[in-house]
C-alpha cells in the first residue's frame, strides 16, 4: 500500500522541473568557462613564460607535431610535466566533486548534501593518514599507496553508512542515511585524529594531505583518475533524467518503468565513487560540491537534467581558477587550495542560505 | 539485542576511561621506579632498552655540580629561581635534552619526551611533546620540567603542584643557542661545561666557516621541509645557518607572508635551478635523492644531475641544538663539491 500523500498532486515547484531542456547556449557557456579557465591556469604561473612560447610547447606533444617552442628543458618541463597535468587533475577533480555534489543534492533533495556526506572524507582521511604513518611503501605516481588506502577508506566510510542505516536492506529512509553518515564520519574522524597524535613525526604530512593539494599532479595521476571519472560521471549523466522524473513523485516514477530504490542507489554509489577517487588523488578540497551545484541552480534552475552537465564544466573551471589563485597571488609561494575554495565557498554558503526560499530547488 | 548492543558499548566506555585513569595512578604511584611506568614501556617499543636503565640511575642525586645555590635565570618570559640544583629534570624539548646531556648534566634528567630522541641515552618516555598530560608529568615527581614553551593549562597545574618549569622558546639566532646553553647549564649547576660547549661551539664552527671561499656567484639552494614543499627562509635559524655559509637561498623571494616558512612553487624551484637541494624531509615523508630525481621535472635540475641532493637529518636540521656544528659540516661541505663541479 503507498501512502495516501503519494496520489496528492506533486508539490508546485516540482511542476517546474518538466518542460526544462538542456539549452545548447548554457552548455556552451560552461564549456567556455571551463577552457577559458584551463588556459589561464596554462598560461599564468609562478614562471612567467610567454602565451607563444606556452602553444608551441603544448602544439609540440600533439602527435605528428613537431614545433620547437624555443623553450629550455626546465621550461618545457614547467609547462607539459608540472602545469598542464596541474590543470588537467584540476578540471577532473572540480568536475567530479561539483557533479557528485549535484547528484548528491538531487537524491536527497537536501540543499546541504555535498559530495562528502556519507562519511567519504572522514574515511578516506583515516586510510591516508594510516598509510602515511604506517610507512606502507614509499611508492610514487601509480605505486603510491597513499591514495590507494584513501580510496579504500572512503569505501569503507560509505559502505558502513549503508550498512548501518538500514538501506541495504531496503528500510531506510533518506534522513537515517544523512544521520548514519554523520554518525560514520565523526567515528571515523575520531580514529583518523587518534592515529595522527599518536605519530606526531608524520603531522606535516597528514596535514597537507588532509587540506588538500593539486601541487603534487603528474600524468600518473590524470591517468590513474581517469577511468573512475568516466565510469562515475557516466552512470550520473545517465541518471539524471529519472531523477527528474523521481523529484514529481514516485508513483509517476514508479509509471514511467523506473524502481526508486534502485535508482537512489546507482547515483549515491556513482557520486560516491566520484568524490572517493578523486579526494584519494587531491586530499580533501571542500566547497566545490556545494557551492558549484548551487550557483547553477540559481542560474538556470533546479531540473538535474541540466544542473549535472552544467556542474560538471562550472565546477572543472572553478577548481582551476582556485588553483591559479592559490598558486599566483603569493607567487612564488603558495597557498593550500582547500584555502581558496573555503574563501569563496563560506562566503557563498551564507548568500545561498539567505535566498533559499526564493529557489535553489532542492 | 540493539538494546544489550548498545548497552556494551557503554560499558566499554567506562571501562575505557577508567582503564586509563588507572594507568595515571600507576605512573603516580611508582614515579620512584621509571622502569615500571607504563610511560616507560612505551618507550622501549621506539627506542631501545638503554633508556630504561639511565632513568634507573637518574633517580640517584648528583654530586658533580659544581655552582653556588641559589640561582636565578631568564628564561621565558621572565626569571626562574631554583634553590637546589635539580636532579629531577623532565625534558618535553628535544633540543633541550641534547643540550642537557651536552653539557654533562644528563644524570639529573630522569624522563624526557617521545620525540627526545637523541642522544640515545636519553630516558625517552612516552610524554607527548606536543600535547603533553599534565598527571603523566607530575607522576614522574620532577623538580624542573624543561620545555620549548608549554601550554598555558600544563604550566598552571604543574605551578599548583609546585613544579618549576622553565621555557626556552625555539632560537632565531645562535646567540640565543649559546645563551640557552649557558641558561640550562646555570640552572643545573653545570655554568662551567656549559661555557666550555659554547666555547667549542664557536671554535668549531668558526673553523668550518674558516673553509668557505669567497665567491662571485652565491652558491643556491633548497631547503625542503615536506614534500609540499614547504621549505625555510633566512629568517628561520635554520636558514641563518645557510646564511653563514655564504649561500644564497632561493626561499627568501618566496615569501611575502614573512611566516619563514613558506610553501613553495614547483614551477619556481624548477626555474630558479638551485645548485643545492637539502632535503629535511628524510625521516618523516621518506624522501631521498632517488625519490627526488623521478618527480615530474626534477630530473633536469643541475643538483640532482650532478648529485647534489643533500639528505639531511630531519632533527639535527630542526633543532637548535649543539649540533648545529653538524649542520654546518653538512652544508660547507656540500658547497665545497659544488666549487669543483663545472660551471653551469
Amino acid at each position: 500500500m503507498q501512502p495516501l500523500s503519494s496520489s496528492l498532486p506533486p508539490r508546485p515547484e516540482a511542476l517546474s522541473v518538466g518542460p526544462v531542456r538542456l539549452k545548447p547556449s548554457w552548455v556552451i557557456a560552461a564549456l567556455i568557462f571551463a577552457v577559458g579557465a584551463a588556459m589561464c591556469g596554462v598560461m599564468v604561473g609562478a614562471v612567467s613564460i610567454g602565451p607563444g612560447g606556452v602553444i608551441l610547447e603544448l602544439l609540440d606533444h600533439v602527435p605528428g607535431v613537431d614545433i620547437d617552442s624555443g623553450l629550455s628543458a626546465t621550461r618545457q618541463a614547467i609547462v607539459w610535466d608540472i602545469r598542464l597535468p596541474r590543470v588537467i587533475l584540476g578540471l577532473m577533480v572540480g568536475a567530479m566533486l561539483a557533479t557528485s555534489g549535484a547528484a548528491y543534492q538531487g537524491v536527497f533533495r537536501n540543499p546541504l548534501a555535498d559530495p562528502f556526506l556519507l562519511g567519504i572524507a572522514a574515511g578516506a582521511g583515516l586510510g591516508a593518514t594510516m598509510s602515511i604513518v604506517l610507512g606502507v611503501g614509499d611508492g610514487v605516481g601509480l605505486a603510491d599507496p597513499v591514495p590507494i588506502m584513501a580510496f579504500m577508506g572512503a569505501g569503507l566510510a560509505v559502505g558502513l553508512t549503508l550498512l548501518v542505516s538500514g538501506s541495504i536492506s531496503g528500510k531506510g529512509t533518506s534522513s537515517t542515511l544523512l544521520l548514519a553518515g554523520v554518525a560514520v564520519a565523526a567515528f571515523f574522524t575520531a580514529l583518523q585524529t587518534y592515529v595522527q597524535s599518536r605519530e606526531v613525526e608524520q603531522l606535516r604530512e597528514v596535514y597537507s594531505w588532509l587540506l588538500g593539494r593539486l601541487s603534487g599532479a603528474s600524468w600518473d595521476e590524470v591517468s590513474l583518475l581517469l577511468p573512475y571519472l568516466v565510469v562515475s560521471v557516466g552512470v550520473m549523466f545517465w541518471s539524471r533524467r529519472a531523477l527528474d522524473v523521481l523529484a514529481v513523485g514516485e508513483d509517476e516514477a514508479r509509471t514511467l518503468g523506473i524502481d526508486p530504490a534502485r535508482l537512489r542507489w546507482v547515483v549515491v554509489l556513482a557520486a560516491s565513487l566520484a568524490a572517493a577517487s578523486a579526494v584519494a588523488v587531491t586530499g580533501l578540497i571542500g566547497f566545490v560540491g556545494i557551492i558549484v551545484p548551487h550557483v547553477v541552480r540559481l542560474m538556470v534552475g533546479p531540473s538535474n537534467r541540466v544542473v549535472m552537465p552544467l556542474s560538471f564544466f562550472v565546477g572543472a573551471g572553478f577548481l582551476v581558477l582556485a588553483d591559479l589563485v592559490a598558486r599566483t597571488v603569493q607567487s612564488p609561494a603558495e597557498l593550500p587550495i582547500g584555502v581558496v575554495t573555503a574563501f569563496f565557498g563560506a562566503p557563498f554558503f551564507l548568500l545561498v542560505l539567505r535566498t533559499r526560499d526564493v529557489g535553489t530547488g532542492v | 539485542m540493539r538494546k544489550s548492543f548498545a548497552l556494551l558499548l557503554l560499558v566499554a566506555l567506562v571501562a575505557a576511561a577508567c582503564g586509563g585513569d588507572d594507568e595515571a595512578a600507576v605512573a603516580t604511584g611508582v614515579a620512584d621506579e621509571p622502569t615500571a611506568t607504563p610511560a616507560v614501556q612505551e618507550a622501549s617499543e621506539v627506542d631501545d632498552g638503554d633508556s630504561t636503565d639511565s632513568s634507573g640511575e637518574a633517580a640517584e642525586p648528583n654530586a658533580s655540580t659544581d655552582e653556588a645555590f641559589p640561582v636565578t635565570v631568564a628564561q621565558g618570559l621572565g626569571e626562574l629561581t631554583l634553590d637546589a640544583a635539580p636532579v629531577r629534570i623532565v625534558s618535553l624539548s628535544p633540543t633541550a635534552t641534547e643540550m642537557l646531556f651536552a653539557i654533562g648534566a644528563g644524570d639529573q634528567v630522569i624522563a624526557v619526551d617521545n620525540q627526545s630522541n637523541y642522544p640515545p641515552e636519553a630516558p625517552m618516555t612516552g610524554l607527548a611533546a606536543f600535547t603533553p598530560n599534565v598527571e603523566a608529568i607530575i607522576g614522574f615527581e620532577p623538580d624542573l620540567v624543561i620545555s620549548s614553551g608549554l601550554p598555558d593549562d600544563i604550566e598552571a597545574g604543574l605551578g599548583a603542584a609546585g613544579i618549576a618549569t622553565m621555557s626556552l622558546f625555539a632560537a632565531s639566532s645562535l646567540d640565543d643557542v649559546y645563551s640557552q646553553i649557558e641558561t640550562l647549564g646555570a640552572a643545573t649547576g653545570h655554568l662551567g661545561d656549559a661555557v666550555e660547549l659554547v666555547g667549542t661551539m664557536q671554535a668549531d664552527l668558526a673553523a668550518i666557516l674558516d673553509e668557505v671561499v669567497a665567491r662571485e656567484t652565491p652558491v643556491t639552494f633548497f631547503h625542503e621541509l615536506d614534500p609540499s614543499p614547504y621549505s625555510v627562509t633566512s629568517v628561520t635559524f635554520v636558514g641563518q645557518v645557510y646564511a653563514l655559509a655564504g649561500l644564497e637561498n632561493i626561499a627568501d623571494e618566496g615569501d611575502p607572508g614573512g611566516s619563514g616558512y613558506p610553501l613553495l612553487s614547483v614551477e619556481y624551484i624548477l626555474e630558479k635551478d638551485p645548485d643545492l637541494i637539502f632535503l629535511a624531509d628524510t625521516k618523516c615523508c621518506g624522501e631521498n635523492a632517488g625519490t627526488i630525481a623521478v618527480r615530474a621535472g626534477w630530473g633536469e635540475l643541475n643538483a640532482v644531475q650532478n648529485g647534489n641532493v643533500i639528505e639531511l637529518d630531519d632533527d639535527v636540521a630542526s633543532r637548535w641544538g649543539p649540533r648545529v656544528v653538524d649542520l654546518l659540516r653538512t652544508v660547507v661541505d656540500a658547497t665545497t663539491v659544488v666549487e669543483l663541479a663545472p660551471a653551469a
